[in-house]
């Protein structure tokens, strides 16, 4: 395994108690897969990411469990050690690309400065380098583009940027997060494209945390789909999608719109995800859930073998049933 | 109930007077919307889609009288809209639902105060006891508790914010309603509920619906008929169910290609090569050929009209 995240629990302390946005996740990722994160906002995804690469936002801390890399624990580590595993081993997408680019510098800049900080390279093969990436990534004349600010790309072009960027210094692992959502879906479809080319070709390791089930069940080997800061149920992509073992994540899927029929009404979980302060006993998600019986308000599921996916759910725990 | 004919909406985006005149440049004209024409029967869905900057925004914004036309015209029952527009009651019978509902409630008012705003502007309940219970009734009729009209709007959720725009804009009683990408903010499962919301209320209240999404498959779930719009026009107009079985237009066909579908899991989609062109300089002839496959020097030099609810050559020419 090339990332293990185990057990981990990010908290926040605040004036009214500690929060705890993360708690109990784990999971694993293999060179040249594609493990998808989904689930609604809040629930923590992005919060995951965001402790793998070492950026959660103050107060947030990681307040147990570990995050290993190539067997190597790296959630513990001083900052400017964890400034060098950044980039060179981890690359990081964010949702964004204005706030990830530097407006005042050419795009070209950006990409030598970030391969010459973790790659041996001379100022030319950097730059030979940096015109190659941008090719790689879909930007039409990138020779004549590289020299070019920010603000001269369209928003499309921005995203193949910062995707370059993050990918340039030829890291095992990229976090992206929401690399897609801003984009329309003709340029959503390029850099979805890129994005699996690369865990094929390159063996990249992806996480992609994303909201829209359609680009997870396209782009992901596995997904696991997170609730109230916990993993709910974890598998092989065709299963979750078509055999969630999870009510919630049966919800989920049946509540997005489909595309090839008009349905009188679509399915709709009801109710809203609890607010982390209100977290309630038990399973999470007992309060909205359909199958919800005494056990789910008292205990809280760990995630347990259910059909073909892992799901935390106690309507599994018993012989013979399922969601 | 809704004519728009000819709509148009040119934006001038040129440099300050001096700066232009000193480097010699020309006026730089953005065509939001170039010529559009639709009907909206009463009682019926219209849905216009399209990405990102191709004016569908704009016609939402036109259509209710927020931005003047720059030609063209929208008729509401027939009146003019501009001239409609200066009586309240005509004000009164359309009301506009946003996307982002962090910011289109005031943070500062009461969820009562934001839902009443309408019926107070309008005078429609003048007695405060008889418009407490006006108000109790449309939160209830959205799906939230009487009680949650004393909160203020960070209190709720993005889903909940919006069944409050809808409570708002159903307040004065509205017959048509123009809704702006109104689930694009929110999360799946909860669109799942206001689109089914806004489907009920359809059929409750008999209201007319101009539908503006990016999302294909929100927009085959709620319309009638289906504008699909590339730089500023309607490149295909059709009836919802054959839209989707039989498209038409080149752009169209290739919208639904690039769309992720739970169904197509580990198959590759087909994306459609290079971007929307800037609506300061679109291309000549038809604005889609830089990207159409069937484009030929015809495409490349002569707009194509739209003729029996598809503007391509290629389609009226029998050559797709």
């Amino acid at each position: 395994m090339l990332l293990e995240v185990k057990d981990l629990r990010v908290e926040f302390p605040t004036r009214r108690g500690v929060l705890t946005a993360l708690n109990g996740v784990s999971f694993s990722i293999a060179p040249g897969e594609v493990l998808g994160v989904v689930g609604e906002s809040g629930a923590g995804k992005s919060m995951t990411g965001a402790a793998i690469i070492g950026l959660l936002e103050p107060p947030g801390r990681i307040a147990g469990g570990e995050i290993r890399l190539e067997g190597r624990r790296i959630d513990n580590l001083p900052l400017a050690e964890m400034r060098k595993i950044r980039g060179k081993r981890i690359g990081a997408i964010f949702q964004d690309p204005l706030t990830t680019l530097n407006p005042l510098y050419t795009v070209g800049r950006q990409l030598v400065e970030t391969m010459q900080a973790h790659l041996p390279l001379s100022d030319a093969e950097a730059r030979q380098r940096a015109i190659g990436w941008l090719e790689q990534v879909g930007i039409p004349a990138a020779a004549q583009r590289i020299d070019a600010y920010p603000h001269q790309f369209s928003g499309g072009m921005r995203q193949r940027v910062v995707i370059a960027l993050a990918l340039c210094a030829e890291p095992q692992l990229v976090v992206a997060d929401e690399p897609t959502t801003a984009l329309d879906v003709s340029i959503q479809a390029q850099i979805i494209a890129l994005l699996k080319r690369l865990a094929r070709e390159q063996r990249t390791a992806i996480m992609l945390v994303t909201h829209d089930m359609g680009v997870i069940a396209e782009t992901a080997d596995r997904v696991a789909v997170m609730y109230a800061g916990r993993i709910i149920e974890i598998g092989p992509v065709r299963d979750v999608v078509r055999h969630a073992q999870h009510p919630y994540t049966a919800g989920l899927m049946a509540s997005i719109p489909p595309l090839d029929r008009k349905v009188e009404r679509l399915a709709q979980i009801d109710g809203s995800m609890p607010r982390l302060n209100a977290i309630p006993p038990g399973c999470p998600f007992s309060p909205r859930c359909p199958h919800v019986f005494e056990r789910c308000r008292v205990a809280r599921p760990e995630l347990m073998p259910a059909g073909a996916t892992d799901a935390a759910c106690w309507l599994h725990d018993q012989p013979g049933a399922s969601a | 109930m809704i004519e728009a004919r000819e709509l148009t909406r040119y934006f001038d985006v040129s440099k300050p007077w001096l700066q232009r005149t000193l480097a010699g440049e020309p006026r730089r004209i953005l065509r939001a919307v170039d010529g559009i024409t639709f009907d909206i029967p009463k009682g019926t869905t219209l849905s216009l889609v399209g990405e990102s900057g191709c004016g569908k925004s704009t016609v939402a914004r036109l259509v209710v009288g927020l931005y003047p036309p720059t030609a063209g015209q929208v008729r509401f029952e027939g009146k003019d809209l501009a001239a409609a527009r200066a009586q309240p009651e005509m004000r009164r019978r359309m009301q506009m639902i946003f996307q982002d509902p962090y910011a289109s409630l005031n943070p500062r008012w009461r969820v009562h105060d934001i839902v009443a705003e309408p019926i107070r502007a309008f005078n429609l309940v003048p007695d405060p006891a008889q418009q407490r219970e006006r108000v109790a009734e449309l939160l209830r009729q959205v799906g939230l508790s009487p009680l949650d009209g004393g909160k203020y709007p960070h209190e709720f959720s993005g889903g909940q914010r919006q069944r409050i725009s809808i409570a708002r804009a159903l307040s004065s009683n509205p017959e048509f309603l123009v809704c702006d990408e109104p689930t694009s903010a929110l999360d799946v499962s909860v669109q799942a509920q206001i689109l089914n919301l806004m489907k009920q209320l359809q059929r409750d209240l008999g209201l007319t619906f101009l539908f503006i999404s990016h999302n294909l498959a929100v927009v085959r779930q709620v319309s009638d008929r289906i504008g699909v719009m590339y730089l500023g026009r309607i490149v295909e107009l059709a009836e919802s169910e054959s839209l989707f079985t039989r498209p038409r237009h080149p752009y169209t066909r290739a919208l639904m290609e690039a769309i992720p579908d739970l169904e197509m899991t580990g198959r590759s989609r087909t994306p459609v090569g290079g971007e929307v062109p800037s609506p300061i300089s679109p291309p000549s002839g038809c604005a889609f050929h830089p990207r159409c496959p069937l484009a030929n020097d015809r495409c490349r030099a002569e707009a194509p009209a739209m003729l029996d609810g598809v503007a391509c050559h290629a389609v009226q020419e029998g050559r797709d």
